[in-house]
């Protein structure tokens, strides 16, 4: 990726004027085609520009928030972008949240490219319009444009002329819009907001308790719908009770909703709706279903558990053909009898729910005219499903885009729209037969829900076998998974930079357990693993662990391209290719932060310090963590050192601290406590009690931060701080106590964070 | 049943089922959306309430039960000048911002019996609040700064 040039774009993009009844003027994007619009379909026959700056006659201007918001600070980022190039203080912008529209292209939080995607996008548009605001002046002043400066959203002539932006709206209105990507653009150096700690912009709302959120939304006259499903994986209702449970005091509506599985998807339950929702959701108790549970009913974890150990006897096999996805290059097994050491592993990590805060919901309204408006939290939203589950067509639904309690991954699946759509149909059209109006209905799920319906992250269970020579060099290395949908690390580190090197999966089956992406998709686990297993082996080689990994990245194998290819390494989606001197630039410097070289042979006897570094969705970051282990399993995480190369510019930096110490905070969740299993086709765990995340009194004493800036395109920092944490933990344990922690969670190992 | 209790100093009489809990009333009946639904067993804090001034989870409250000034995060202030709503801004706590409510409430509950805890006590009173975006270290930074400002 190169800096001013952005694959979203091309050339028949161009700035589209608007000026403004009672003043002003919106200036927008006009998109001629533009790809990534797989979420919406086909473009539509006549696109329209999309808005994204307001300039009023008051000097105010309104800045459009494309993309959904849901923690990860975007709702700021991308609008900091635009006010920066456009010259304007960030105290006379007002953000707006952009609704469903294909106008404005990905509207898309995951895999942590908003900011690569929309970087240069975003400072053209501010750019331009600034570029406009300075010719009006020079026509007004006849001046020529060169002699203008701006700032505060203000333009100065010379002379004492000054003129603000809202004055010349009407002037820019008439303007020729310039050619966007021939705009100059600012000098980074010179950046006013990007750069700043820019607090969240909802905080006030968030701290008076405004409803802001997608479970706040309540349209008038809404009713609150509970949804009961079949706790097996893929079980329909065949009856239930539904004419009792009407009767209860205060149900409005309670029917059956038939299994989608071919069309929307939806799964099949009975619906409650009620005045509140507490009295919806309590009709549940009374609630009788006899369940089709199908076939996931026979499924266990034990039974993956047991697939799992008896495939390993296959770990030596070479992949089938050049598959992709494996990897096998030079001859491990050669080299495994060459070698002066070979270890052996195993390594498991379980099936985890994301439990953002807020549990899942959506409001929607089905109305007279047939039409249907979604309130939704999605983090990829679309109308195709929701419209598909309501049976009509996707022009008859419009989406609003509402603030969410935490995705994780979680919101990139939509089943809650899918779901209310088709309540909302059923309970207007029985109001319509009852000669009512129609009503918006919220559908909530109980925690339980949401952990019994997620789309999990898989399991990896992993068997490694590696080779060091006389000298303690890595010599061949391998990797066998079998797999629940499982992460195959065919193209991590430390492939690339080893002569043999083979990673090799078989199915484990049968697996109907729904999987999707977690924070930091694919590495969240494999980290993990890989960088635990290294360490194995740095202190078979009597190495120090950290001089160990630099000593390996400074040694690049150059490979024979496979038939196949290798693609992008690591990662996961917007994962791009792996380069050495920036992982090793983050070694160095949490090296340095934690003065590693002094403490490490210092530690032992309670006391470890461990290291770790991920590339992960176009990021590079490295931990070190000290801490104490102070017996009977009480791990005390004292102090945490982070180092994170996301390019040249970090749009937020209290955005981006804040998103490494969550990252490392979830991190502890996932080690310590955090499983999910699987009994009879349905999940074990209920509620938090069962699936405990980090609480206060385990956060670290501090997580000191450092930005290492390189020459590369901003990336996003909501993934990659999360993966390298844990590892960097377990290491730390292995160094305090000799205990190598090979299996997640550590409680079944007796551990516990004090 | 009619149930009548105070809410941010007005006095309030709802017709629900007496087990109700008090979360459901605030927000489904009198439409106080401010107290956060999160695991609904008294297990992560999102709808911690003051009740006579302790910091108490809404979610296992119920409405009979309530018969002493309820304060919610809609009455902690009349504008966000509380020290703990302004310490959580200076210091740009939030991240989804989910749980803060329920933080703010538990750290106003904390300060009001302790005006300057320790490290320790913040562990105490704060542990029952679940972050799940992970701001605990801002948290611990913003009570300490907000017991500076009381
Ligand atoms: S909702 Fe009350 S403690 Fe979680
Ligand atoms: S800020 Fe998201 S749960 Fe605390």
């Amino acid at each position: 990726m190169k800096a001013n040039t952005d694959t979203t774009l091309n050339r028949r993009t161009f700035i589209k004027v608007t000026s403004l009844t009672g003043g002003g003027v919106a200036l927008g994007l006009y998109v001629g085609t533009r790809e990534g619009r797989s979420q919406f379909g086909p473009p539509p026959p006549a696109p329209t520009p999309d808005v994204y700056i307001t300039i009023k006659p008051n000097n105010r201007f309104t800045i459009i928030a494309k993309n959904p918001e849901t923690g990860q600070g975007i709702k700021s980022a991308l609008p900091m972008i635009i006010a920066d190039e456009l010259d304007v203080d960030w105290n006379q912008v007002d953000i707006q949240q952009a609704d469903l529209d294909p106008k404005y292209g990905r509207q898309i939080e995951g895999g942590s490219t908003a900011i690569p995607s929309n970087y240069t996008t975003m400072r053209q548009v501010g750019a331009a319009a600034r570029a406009m605001v300075l010719e009006a002046a020079a026509d007004l002043w006849n001046v020529p444009v060169d002699q203008l400066t701006t700032a505060s959203g203000v333009v100065h002539g010379g002379l004492g002329r000054q003129a603000t932006y809202g004055s010349l709206a009407d002037a820019v209105s008439r303007l020729e819009p310039p050619d966007i990507t021939a705009v100059p653009l600012k000098d980074p150096a010179d950046f006013k907001i990007v750069g700043q700690p820019v607090p969240g912009v909802e905080n006030f709302q968030m701290v008076t308790g405004q409803p802001i959120y997608s479970i706040d939304v309540e349209p008038a006259g809404m009713l609150f719908a509970a949804y009961h499903k079949c706790p097996v994986f893929g079980g329909v209702v065949e009856s239930a009770n539904v004419d009792e449970i009407r009767a209860l005091p205060g149900i409005q509506h309670a029917f059956v909703v038939d299994a989608d599985p071919d069309g929307s998807g939806r799964a099949s339950g009975v619906a409650i709706v009620a005045d509140n929702w507490w009295v919806a959701n309590n009709a549940r108790q009374q609630l009788q279903v006899d369940w089709d549970e199908g076939p996931t009913a026979v499924e266990n974890t034990t039974r993956y558990n047991e697939q799992a150990a008896s495939l390993s006897s296959r770990a030596s096999e070479a992949p089938a053909g050049g598959g992709r996805g494996v990897a096998n290059i030079g001859d491990v097994e050669a080299a495994f009898a060459d070698a002066d050491q070979v270890l052996e592993a195993e390594y498991y990590f379980p099936l985890l729910s994301h439990a953002p805060l807020e549990p899942m919901n959506s409001t929607a309204h089905f109305k007279e005219d047939g039409t249907l408006e979604i309130w939704s939290p999605s983090q990829i939203p679309g109308l195709a499903n929701p419209a598909r589950s309501a049976g009509i067509e996707n022009d008859a639904a419009t989406m609003h885009l509402v603030r969410s309690g935490g995705g994780f991954g979680r919101r990139l699946y939509s089943e809650y729209d899918i779901e209310v759509a088709a309540i909302a149909r059923q309970v207007s059209e029985e109001r319509m037969e009852a000669g009512l109006p129609t009503v918006p209905v919220k559908l909530l799920w109980t925690r339980e829900d949401d952990m019994h319906f997620d789309m999990y992250r898989p399991a990896g269970y992993h068997f490694f076998k590696a080779g060091l020579d006389a000298d303690g060099r890595l010599t061949a290395f391998r990797d066998f998974v079998p797999s629940v949908a499982s992460v195959v690390p065919a193209n991590e580190f430390p492939r690339g930079f080893v002569s043999n090197f083979m990673a090799n999966s078989i199915p484990i089956t049968p697996f109907s357990i729904p999987t999707g992406a977690l924070r930091a998709p694919s590495t969240n686990g494999v980290s993990f693993v890989m960088q635990s297993f290294i360490d194995e082996l740095a202190v078979a080689a009597g190495a120090d662990p950290m001089q160990f990994r630099l000593d390996l990245l400074a040694n690049p194998v150059p490979e024979p391209q496979p038939a196949g290819g290798r693609g992008g390494r690591g990662g996961g989606f917007g994962g791009g290719g792996f380069n050495a001197s920036r992982a090793a630039g983050v070694l160095e410097a949490v090296r340095r932060m934690s003065n590693w070289d002094a403490v490490y042979p210092t530690m032992g006897n309670g006391r470890g310090i461990g290291c770790a570094f991920q590339f992960a969705h176009a990021g590079y970051v490295a931990y070190v963590v000290d801490l104490t282990a102070e017996g009977n399993g009480q791990i005390r995480v004292n102090n945490v050192w982070s180092a994170v190369d996301i390019g040249r510019q970090i749009i937020n930096p209290s955005r981006s601290r804040n998103l490494v110490e969550g990252g490392f905070i979830e991190a502890m969740s996932h080690m310590m406590d955090w499983e999910i299993t699987i009994e009879g086709g349905a999940v074990v765990q209920n509620n938090f009690p069962e699936y405990q995340p980090t609480r206060m009194a385990h956060a670290p004493s501090s997580i000191e931060v450092e930005f290492v800036l390189s020459d590369n395109s901003p990336t996003g920092l909501g993934e990659p701080s999360l993966p390298p944490a844990i590892p960097a933990i377990t290491n730390a344990v292995f160094n305090a106590t000799g205990e190598r922690i090979r299996r997640l969670p550590m409680k079944h190992d007796g551990y516990r964070w004090t | 049943m009619p149930y009548t209790f105070t809410v941010n100093g007005t006095s309030t009489t709802v017709d629900t089922p007496e087990d109700m809990p008090l979360l459901w009333v605030l927000r489904d009946v009198l439409k106080m959306k401010g107290t956060k639904f999160g695991c609904g067993v008294g297990a992560c804090g999102a709808c911690t309430v003051h009740i006579d001034g302790r910091a108490v989870r809404s979610c296992m409250t119920p409405v009979a039960n309530v018969s002493a000034p309820v304060t919610t995060i809609e009455g902690l202030s009349e504008d966000g000048s509380h020290p703990v709503q302004q310490a959580w801004m200076e210091l740009d706590v939030p991240q989804c911002g989910y749980c803060q409510a329920g933080q703010i409430m538990s750290a106003a509950a904390l300060l009001a019996n302790n005006s300057d805890p320790s490290d320790a006590d913040i562990n105490t009173a704060m542990n029952g609040n679940v972050c799940r975006c992970g701001t605990y270290m801002r948290i611990r930074e913003a009570i300490h700064r907000a017991a500076a400002s009381v």
